[in-house]
């Protein structure tokens, strides 16, 4: 049975439509990340669970409880806000202690479980300290200690890393997970960074438009996007559009280049698709003044740009029919200079087909459009 | 090594202090005259007004005026202010305008205005500077109060620290006493102050409704005895200074400053 679960919710802030049905599910302990780019709903579904923010329509059940009409003092549940939220006048060890102060917990037993709240996010020194002496990644640190000091029913994180720098967002992600898995705290956790998203959740929903586009496990979402965005949205991807010229083969007809697709095998003749390809599956070689071959699933360009990413090298080409983007080892990109002919190979067996319709799609914005 | 002061600087200094001390050093000067001779230096100007009743009777109902002032003023603005910048962001330009009213109408026009309005008052309010004056004294106070206190209200994430402390459990009135007033502490000192210096000043309404307060005795002071009039102007100035120190002292206080905007750290 679940143990959040969020009917139908819908919010309108004016003609703006910010919600629009939204269903979830998340059973007891679940970690679920709300991912999607600016504006598409997800920090007002979070405020909706919170209480911050009243529903036009639906319900929001905790524990079998309706809380939908619940004011948010007495939900119980614990928030991490995108901006520093301690409170100025306290110090941190105060800041933790309020919500046990509220309801009227015993001195002795809140200075314990100050303590040991503070010593779970690593900040067992600093509990004398004010917010203005702790750095940004210290007062999330101490926010997320006030969050879990009431044993709050549900954990509600709203992109609680994305003023921090990138080492200090990685290493904070990580404890946050950690702390959810060692005290079993139902999480939801919104973020418009996919590799956030994916290394910490147990489930992930992305959402466009005030909807849920796709919701499932990371790796689900990663290898088997559902809808155009998502696969955009997800990671890096390479959109082919195609037809599909014999469905029993699998052979999909791109600008007039021939790919031989296991995914297309079974889809009627002359249906449009989206070819989905990741960089990685992309397999790249110098042309070497060889035509392609037309059974090899190869499509010509040229490399334009190098960008080195550390472990691998991201390299743009620009083909005669399509852009592509192809990731490799940072060695082999460096037999592929820039100015240099190559053929890139659509594996067979690694692409993902997506019907393709008249509706224009959305282009998913990267993390750094947020 | 020793920073080298340009002299200009220096000059411009000794001007601005000279602009103003002198004044105040002159009416030290002539406090001190002998009342018989007229000459320096004798006390006799200030023992006269410290052995004056009416001093100390003035006095004590200008501060507690003053005080009343405050409290109200308290009470009624930060509620509504912090809603405003809660809930209806959009209100907040009316009441700015609105605000600016008590400095357009000038306070004889006021008086007699308020002294129409409320002649059907009870007399414990209507007969009384408890009642009435403090009235007035609201009205008058209301920019400095708004303005003070709209300063700190924007200097703090007011709707992310609601929601922080509304979220572990706590109630509105908790919320404003425990969060909020605390993190605009200094706002509302100055306010405050602001509100002391009026009242301990105001001399119109207090003459237009026959109310003995502080600037009504100087006023006879004035009018009556030379050098007692120059020593209570200087007590009165003194007073002042010792308002805005304890302001400073109390302001000081605790720490928990500075104040951080939202996501810039």
């Amino acid at each position: 049975m679940a143990y959040l679960e969020l009917r139908e919710l819908r919010r309108s802030f004016g003609p703006v439509v910010a919600l629009q049905g939204i269903n979830i599910e998340l059973g007891q302990g679940e970690f679920l990340s709300l991912l999607g780019p600016s504006g598409c709903g997800k920090t007002t579904a979070l405020r909706l669970v919170a209480g911050f923010d009243r529903p036009d329509s639906g319900s929001i059940v905790v524990d079998g409880k309706d809380v939908t009409r619940v004011s948010p003092n007495k939900r119980d549940m614990g928030m991490v806000f995108q901006a520093y939220s301690l409170f100025p006048n306290m110090t941190a060890a105060q800041n933790v202690e309020f919500g046990l102060k509220i309801r009227g917990r015993k001195r002795g037993d809140r200075q314990g479980r100050v303590q040991e709240l503070l010593e779970l996010v690593g900040l067992g020194h600093a509990g004398d300290r004010y917010p203005w002496q702790l750095s940004g990644g210290m007062q999330q640190r101490v926010a997320l200690a006030r969050a879990l000091a009431i044993e709050p029913r549900v954990l509600l994180l709203d992109e609680p890393l994305s003023a921090l720098d990138a080492k200090v967002r990685v290493q904070l992600r990580e404890e946050i997970r950690r702390i959810q898995l060692e005290l079993g705290i139902t999480t939801l956790y919104v973020t418009h960074d996919q590799e956030e998203a994916l290394a910490v959740s147990d489930h992930v929903a992305v959402m466009w438009g005030g909807r849920i586009e796709q919701m499932g496990k990371p790796a689900e979402m990663y290898s088997a996007p559902a809808t155009p965005f998502v696969a955009e949205f997800i990671g890096t991807m390479n959109r082919l559009e195609a037809t599909v010229v014999d469905g029993s083969s699998g052979e999909v007809d791109h600008r007039g280049v021939r790919l031989m697709l296991e995914s297309a095998r079974g889809r009627p003749n002359g249906e449009r698709v989206l070819v989905l390809v990741r960089p990685e599956a992309l397999e790249v070689e110098a042309a070497n003044g060889a035509a392609p071959s037309a059974d090899g699933n190869m499509l010509s360009g040229e490399v334009i740009t190098h960008t080195f990413l550390g472990p691998v090298t991201r390299l743009k080409v620009v083909g005669a029919t399509s852009d592509l983007i192809a990731d490799m080892s940072t060695a082999r990109a460096a037999t592929l200079p820039p100015g240099q002919k190559v053929m890139a190979k659509v594996p067979v067996g690694d692409a993902r087909l997506l019907t393709l319709t008249d509706a224009a799609v959305p282009a998913a914005p990267g993390p750094d459009d947020q | 090594m020793i920073k080298r002061v340009a002299p200009s600087r220096v000059i411009w200094l000794l001007i601005a202090v000279a602009y103003f001390f002198i004044p105040l050093l002159a009416t030290l000067l002539f406090s001190l005259n002998k009342n018989a001779t007229g000459k320096c230096c004798s006390l006799a100007a200030y023992g006269t007004i410290l052995h004056d009743h009416g001093f100390w009777h003035s006095l004590r109902i200008s501060f507690l005026l003053a005080l009343e002032t405050i409290a109200i003023s308290l009470l009624l603005f930060v509620p509504t202010i912090y809603w405003v910048h809660l809930k209806v962001p959009r209100l907040r330009p009316v009441i700015a305008f609105l605000a600016l009213i008590p400095f357009v109408v000038p306070p004889i026009i006021m008086v007699v205005g308020l002294l129409n309005f409320y002649k059907g008052a009870p007399g414990w309010f209507y007969q009384q500077p408890w009642g009435f004056l403090v009235a007035a004294y609201v009205i008058l106070a209301f920019p400095y109060m708004f303005f003070a206190l709209d300063a700190g209200f924007r200097s703090i994430d007011v709707h992310t620290l609601t929601e922080a402390s509304h979220s572990p459990g706590a109630s509105w009135p908790v919320t404003l006493f425990k969060v909020i007033l605390p993190n605009i502490r200094s706002a509302a000192l100055g306010g405050s102050f602001l509100c002391l210096a009026i009242v301990m000043g105001e001399y119109t309404i207090a003459n237009l409704s026959a109310f003995h307060t502080f600037p009504i005795y100087i006023q006879y002071i004035n009018e009556t005895k030379a050098y007692p009039a120059a020593a209570v102007t200087l007590m009165s100035f003194g007073i002042t200074w010792a308002a805005m120190l304890s302001l400073l002292f109390i302001g000081r206080g605790r720490p928990g400053r500075p104040l951080q905007v939202a996501g810039t750290r």
